[in-house]
């Protein structure tokens, strides 16, 4: 079988181009093989906007949702609870929330879109435990000037009527504020931003 | 090379060498490629193995990601194949490739195993590779028996009915063996999970295996080919056979090009008839299984209608079952009951060609009557192939040994 | 090509075509229904005919309402305001309102999911089946695609009443074509329209991904010829060694 007055070159460039082709092929294929791992028609159904309606909750009060898995706890704050937010700021970890997870519009004092409301995931950002509410101010076993706030059972992580962490505790952030948005002053959104991007 | 190799070369061949020195890489390439000799007069028949892996390895991939989404319980299997076609992304793409690449390969198996007949591959000393072929071909029809319960439609369950209640004709055994199969009085959530188990990870480990054995029992003595004679008779003066050509490059190659033609046919049934009129993906299959219900005509996929063919057409259940798995079984005897002395329908005399082609179209011809309803013209119809179907087995092995034959060439030809 | 193999193939063949078809069905001759599963106006009117007529006892709970705003070209909102009834979202799935329990109490059966009844059923078929309902001798509804169907005929008032026309076969009395016996609010070829339109949908319905799956096939198989092309002039190359 004769070798000698094989034209290389065309076949160099033969198998280059047809490895290449090949290659963009095999790309392609893979394509729809990752693409089936996204989220589902239904898991983007059931991990769509939910819908709350505030009617009935009173000051101090919270009201939790799930949403895409998550616990959303919405809490009412009355003037009193707004006004003594600054004075802990000292003894908070991220008072201006720069190191947080928020929308943009969240990245303030109330931590909020509207300070009465506070829309917070109530997973600790320790390791995922659910805080309780403890919104009256007095000493606490906790804590002797407790102003009001979350409190973590599991490793003791505390947090403000803001949702901010205190200095010193497990938990390295403040509590993550879902994107969410007013459909009229008695109906909120989980899920949608107010200018409708998520 | 009258080049000095390059920096990227030298450290390409370094690696190369750590890696030999730990498994046997390049030996391994040596010997089964660029070292291994087959004959260089292959035709269309012989791409049938390559395209045959080509599948195996789609439906595994195909598989897998199916498996992501799917639900093998009574309750959820249809729905979440629907949640497969319609609320995963691309998976109806991935559905169909798995459904097609299952009627393809009975397809590329059944045009595999008709080359043999051409040209004797089964014949000594290569009768291991039937036999483990024919191994292959049980556990692929056990396989696809399985899968198609799956998606829990009418045909599945009825069809897993009808085919598990053949077990029931066996005298003493038979009702408890059902019974043991179906995990179950009926056909229930029990029968379904134990299929996905078996359809998922036993039969596909089974296949695997079975496709190693087949290869190696092939690389043993090489191929043969389409004029059925034997290429290391003639050797030049390194040991190479005169009528062989390494693997690589030219098999990989050629096999290459080989490999997209088939997926040009394949792509077309995909993108523009999945379902194949009805034969790939049933109609009655797009109904949920319901037990209270049988369907007006309960047939097996088209893969298996030439045996189910055979079974109609005899009247004794118990007669039928064993004719049935006899039609299946005779087939391991082939490379003992062909005892011509060449090889290749080539230089057999026209007796043979007259025997294989009847054979064939009674094959198709037993498969098109197995989906039909079974009108008493049909069923004499399907007695007459059922004959000549086993008569070419019979015939073949008394004729073989006497009949004339043409003189064999020293050296392939075409 | 082989010449032996040649024989053998036009030996099938012959074979073949002299055959009985063992594929044909034993039911009559359906009408064809010539949809255009592309055609989304149709489309859109036959899921506006599905939700008004249909859905109240039929579910088509493997479609989802959002896909069918995308796929239809109707927006989110008109899907909302026009074609979903009580308090389903947008993202849920075609429902029906009616209970399995009440469906049995009330019809003796629950309705089938018609999701996939265009693939089990076919187009033409489901043609055919709305064209060809009649009122029998029993007073009741009965139809020829579907003998003895336990499905009202639900729109006969587009349609109208047709009776059957009976004529002697072999001794028997068989029904021999159908006439408007009442007219409807739509004339015979305004009521096909509106069939065609009912069935474009319900073939959508049964695979949504269709016009997708052959418009992705076009751009696939011009890939493969091109590879295929590419690995031929590779073949041809590397085989002149061995000829």
């Amino acid at each position: 079988m004769p070798t000698d007055g094989v034209n290389k070159k065309r076949r160099r460039f033969l198998v280059a181009t047809t490895s290449a082709v090949g290659a963009v092929g095999a790309g392609f294929a893979a394509v729809p093989f990752i693409k089936s791992w996204n989220p589902s028609a239904k898991a983007q159904a059931v991990g769509a906007p939910v819908q709350v309606s505030l009617h009935g909750l009173k000051p101090g009060q919270i009201m939790k949702v799930q949403w895409r898995g998550q616990t959303i706890g919405v809490l009412r704050r009355s003037r009193e609870t707004l006004d003594l937010l600054p004075e802990v700021d000292a003894e908070l970890r991220d008072p201006q929330s720069l190191e947080s997870e928020q929308p943009p519009f969240a990245q303030n004092e109330a931590r909020s879109l509207n300070s009465e409301y506070l829309v917070v995931n109530m997973h600790c950002t320790h390791l995922g435990c659910v805080p309780q509410l403890i919104p009256q101010v007095g000493p606490q076993p906790f804590q002797e000037d407790w102003k009001g706030g979350f409190f973590c059972p599991c490793h003791k992580s505390k947090f403000d009527m803001a949702g901010r962490v205190y200095k010193g505790v497990p938990a390295p952030a403040n509590l993550r504020i879902p994107p969410y948005s007013f459909l009229d002053n008695q109906t909120l959104v989980i899920g949608v931003n107010p200018e409708g991007a998520v | 090379m009258a080049k000095p190799a390059s920096n990227l070369a030298k450290s390409g061949n370094a690696l190369m060498n750590w890696i030999d020195q730990r498994l046997p890489v390049t030996a391994f390439w040596n010997a089964t490629m660029t070292g291994y000799f087959a004959p260089k007069n292959f035709n269309f028949w012989y791409y049938m193995g390559v395209l045959s892996l080509v599948i195996l390895v789609m439906q595994i991939l195909s598989g897998i990601f199916l498996t992501m989404h799917y639900k093998p319980s009574a309750v959820e299997a249809f729905a979440s194949v629907e949640y497969i076609m319609r609320d995963v992304e691309w998976g109806w793409l991935i559905r169909y490739m798995h459904s097609t690449g299952a009627s393809f390969f009975f397809i590329v198996i059944y045009l595999h195993m008709f080359r043999s007949f051409l040209y004797g591959s089964h014949r000594a000393p290569r009768e291991l590779v039937w036999i483990f072929g024919m191994m292959i071909y049980l556990a692929l029809m056990a396989e696809a028996f399985m899968g198609y319960v799956l998606p829990w439609g009418q045909m599945s369950y009825w069809g897993a009915q009808v085919i598990i209640n053949l077990f029931g004709a066996i005298p003493t055994i038979g009702e408890p063996l059902t019974e043991w199969i179906r995990g179950d009085y009926f056909i229930s959530d029990a029968t379904l999970n134990r299929f996905f188990a078996l359809h998922v990870i036993a039969l596909p480990l089974a296949i695997l295996g079975l496709v190693l054995m087949h290869l190696v029992a092939l690389r043993e003595n090489g191929s043969n080919n389409p004029d059925g004679i034997e290429i290391k008779a003639n050797k030049d003066e390194n040991g190479i056979p005169l009528d062989g050509i390494p693997f690589h490059p030219y098999y990989t190659i050629k096999d290459l090009f080989g490999i997209s033609m088939f997926l040009l046919v394949f792509a077309f049934v995909i993108f523009f008839w999945p379902e194949a009129g009805g034969l790939f993906l049933e109609h009655d299959n797009f109904v949920p299984a319901d037990p209270l219900v049988t369907p007006t005509h309960i047939k097996p996929v088209w893969y298996f209608t030439p045996y189910y063919a055979i079974l109609k057409a005899v009247p004794d259940k118990l007669m039928g079952v064993i004719l049935m798995f006899a039609a299946v079984g005779i087939l391991f005897f082939l490379p003992w009951l062909d005892r011509s002395p060449v090889k290749s329908i080539r230089y057999k005399g026209a007796w043979y060609k007259v025997m294989l082609g009847l054979f064939a179209i009674a094959f198709v011809r037993l498969g098109m009557l197995g989906m039909s309803e079974g009108t008493p013209e049909q069923t004499i119809e399907m007695r007459v192939w059922t004959f000549v179907y086993f008569s070419f087995f019979i015939l073949l092995f008394f004729l073989s040994p006497r009949a004339s034959t043409k003189p064999l060439p020293e050296r392939v030809t075409h | 090509m082989n010449k032996n193999i040649l024989l053998a193939l036009c030996g099938l063949l012959a074979v073949l075509a002299i055959s009985t078809n063992s594929f044909a069905s034993s039911e009559g001759a359906l009408m064809h229904a010539n949809v255009n599963v592309r055609d989304t106006a149709a489309s859109q009117r036959g899921a506006r005919l599905f939700v008004n007529y249909c859905l109240s006892c039929h579910a088509a709970s493997y479609m989802r309402y959002n896909r069918l705003a995308e796929d239809l070209g109707l927006g989110e909102d008109l899907v909302m305001e026009n074609l979903v009834f009580a308090d389903a979202k947008i993202g849920d799935t075609m429902e029906v309102a009616m209970r399995p329990a009440d469906a049995v109490s009330w019809l003796g059966k629950e309705p089938p999911n018609l999701s996939l009844v265009a693939r089990s059923r076919g187009a033409d078929w489901l043609y055919t089946y709305f064209l060809t309902f009649y009122r029998d001798e029993n007073g009741g509804w009965n139809n020829l695609a579907f003998p003895n169907a336990s499905m009202p005929h639900v729109l006969w008032q587009l349609q109208g009443i047709q009776q059957p026309v009976y004529a002697t076969h072999d001794g028997q009395q068989v029904i021999d074509r159908l006439e408007l016996a009442q007219p409807g609010l739509q004339t015979p070829a305004e009521y096909e329209e509106t069939v065609r339109d009912l069935v474009t949908f319900l073939e959508y319905l049964g695979e949504p991904a269709e016009v997708k799956r052959k418009n992705v096939g076009i751009w696939v198989m011009l890939f493969l010829a091109l590879f295929a092309l590419l690995a031929y002039a590779l073949k041809a190359e590397y085989w002149r060694d061995v000829h």
